[in-house]
């Protein structure tokens, strides 16, 4: 029975709520850069053989039936094996990070998370770091120089940010202590977020003592890891691997139909999965502002059980979450000019690996200084 | 304690299974491919293809990789003691384990410091 229940959730995350979004956030991608260009945008697909626009809200559906029925080539030049294994290969750790996020609390007594691990972050770093392979094989098995240079760049790249990312989570551990997301995220919901630590008796910040001191090393520590979560995901500003001016399309240019499809709703998901771990580390995951989850048990009158309309109102609100997160991406990307490589490598290891690991001790300095009784 | 896993293992089988069932449907829907000399050659925006189609490329790539595995494991082992910091603290031994992870860090810190005035991460050349 359990297996049944964790395969609906299973099925339900990744193709109801991860794969729609994907396909839509490309739609929102295409929609806003258009708003921002002063252009129209995809505004005319809507219900077949009507002339119902709808905003263009057919158009993922069209375009992935297009990518289906395109033309499925493989080039004549490349290594056949690793050229078919790359897509794949970036698509699946893509989906399978989302495991571990706490997506919603409680519904009918079911905790809303796919596996409650108590190694979440350790395992995201895990996975994620496992789609460097489908870059660095499509760079590499498709003999072409421009996808080399995009897989090289990639590669090194994103190994470059991992450091950065791990090290800017080291203080927000620090301070909740806990490996568990779904504990994390209980946690902010009784004492606050780790960005807005204003509500409850705040039981984590030490009685409210360090409480607001907290809230500078947390702040850093959020600007850094959303940053690298950027270069993760291979987006504007850090799109070095597929910079059209200099690589054509970087390790994908020998990728064509499906294949290409792939790259696409792997790195959009990548995305996806990016702003739920920010939301589920940085502003309290599922859980409502200001106290209102502690606030809205107590009136159900029994304060551990949590009713069902309470469990969808917390899915909601970490999707919500999710999309505003979503569309910040989008609005960066189509802001923000690129930076040059050196520039992108400087960030990462000079500025970012100092600053997280300054970062790490001056939470570690402002926790024992607080909390007293350093003999 | 393993079984914790079981919905890892399930949502690889359902993601795999996802990736490979696409492509082979875009095989089965699609287009029947057809080729010929200039479809096969490599893409370079419209000219054939010129020289070695694996570039030489710069050893820093390398040695950013090698510096990664270094610090990739420092901050594994930071999670741990990050974790337990609170319970050292409850128990008073907050400066050794403060002073610890200081010393850790200060070694490799030294090592960093050496990667970066060999030039190993400037790419200005």
């Amino acid at each position: 029975m359990p297996i049944l229940i964790s395969f609906i959730k299973i099925v339900m995350v990744i193709f109801v709520v991860i794969l729609p979004m994907v396909a839509y956030s490309v739609w929102a991608e295409r929609r806003v850069s258009a708003v921002i260009q002063e252009r129209v945008g995809p505004n005319r697909v809507g219900i077949p053989f009507t002339k119902i626009r709808l905003f263009g809200l057919g158009q993922p559906i069209a375009d992935g039936i297009k990518f289906l029925l395109k033309e499925d080539f493989t080039p004549g030049h490349v290594n056949k094996f690793y050229y078919w294994l790359a897509p794949a290969l970036t698509m699946v750790p893509a989906l399978l990070t989302c495991a571990v996020l706490p997506f919603g609390s409680e519904l009918f007594g079911e905790k809303m998370v796919i596996a409650d691990l108590n190694v979440g972050p350790l395992f995201i770093f895990a996975i994620a770091s496992l789609s460097v392979y489908g870059i660095v094989l499509a760079g590499w098995a498709s003999n072409s120089k421009y996808s080399f240079l995009g897989g090289v760049r990639s590669s090194s790249q994103m190994i470059s940010y991992e450091i950065s990312l791990g090290l800017s989570l080291v203080p927000v551990l620090l301070i909740f202590g806990e490996l568990n997301l779904s504990e994390i995220v209980w946690e902010q919901s009784k004492n606050g977020w780790l960005l807005l630590p204003f509500w409850g008796d705040g039981a984590i910040w030490n009685g409210g003592v360090d409480r607001f001191f907290l809230l500078f090393p947390a702040f850093i520590a959020f600007i850094v890891f959303t940053t690298s979560i950027f270069a993760e995901t291979n987006r504007l500003p850090f799109d070095l691997p597929e910079c059209e001016t200099e690589l054509v399309a970087g390790y994908h240019t020998e990728y064509s139909s499906m294949k290409f499809a792939l790259f696409f709703l792997g790195e959009y998901a990548a995305m996806i999965i990016g702003s739920g771990l920010i939301v589920t580390l940085f502003l309290g995951g599922w859980s409502l502002p200001f106290g209102l989850d502690a606030y809205l048990m107590n009136m159900t009158g029994d304060p551990e059980q949590i009713p069902w309309w309470l469990g969808l109102i917390h899915i909601g609100t970490f999707l919500a979450k999710v999309i505003v997160f979503i569309l910040f991406f989008i609005w960066v990307r189509w802001t923000l000019p690129r930076f040059r490589y050196d520039q992108l490598m400087r960030l990462g290891w000079i500025i970012f690996f100092e600053l997280a690991l300054v970062n790490i001790f001056i939470t570690a300095g402002i926790l024992i200084l607080t909390r007293g009784s350093a003999s | 304690m393993l079984d914790q896993y079981l919905p890892v293992l399930m949502q690889l089988s359902v993601a795999t299974g996802f990736a490979v069932s696409t492509l082979l449907i875009s095989v089965l829907l699609g287009k029947s491919a057809k080729s010929n000399a200039i479809k096969d050659s490599a893409y370079e925006c419209g000219m054939l293809p010129i020289g070695d189609d694996k570039p030489r490329f710069s050893v820093k790539f390398y040695v950013i990789a090698m510096l990664f595995v270094i610090f990739d494991i420092e901050v594994v082992f930071m999670y741990p003691w990050a974790v337990t910091f609170k319970n050292f603290l409850a128990n008073g031994q907050a400066a050794m384990v403060f002073w610890s992870m200081s010393g850790f860090v200060g070694i490799l810190l030294v090592a960093y410091l050496y990667a970066l005035k060999k030039g190993a991460l400037s790419w200005k050349s």
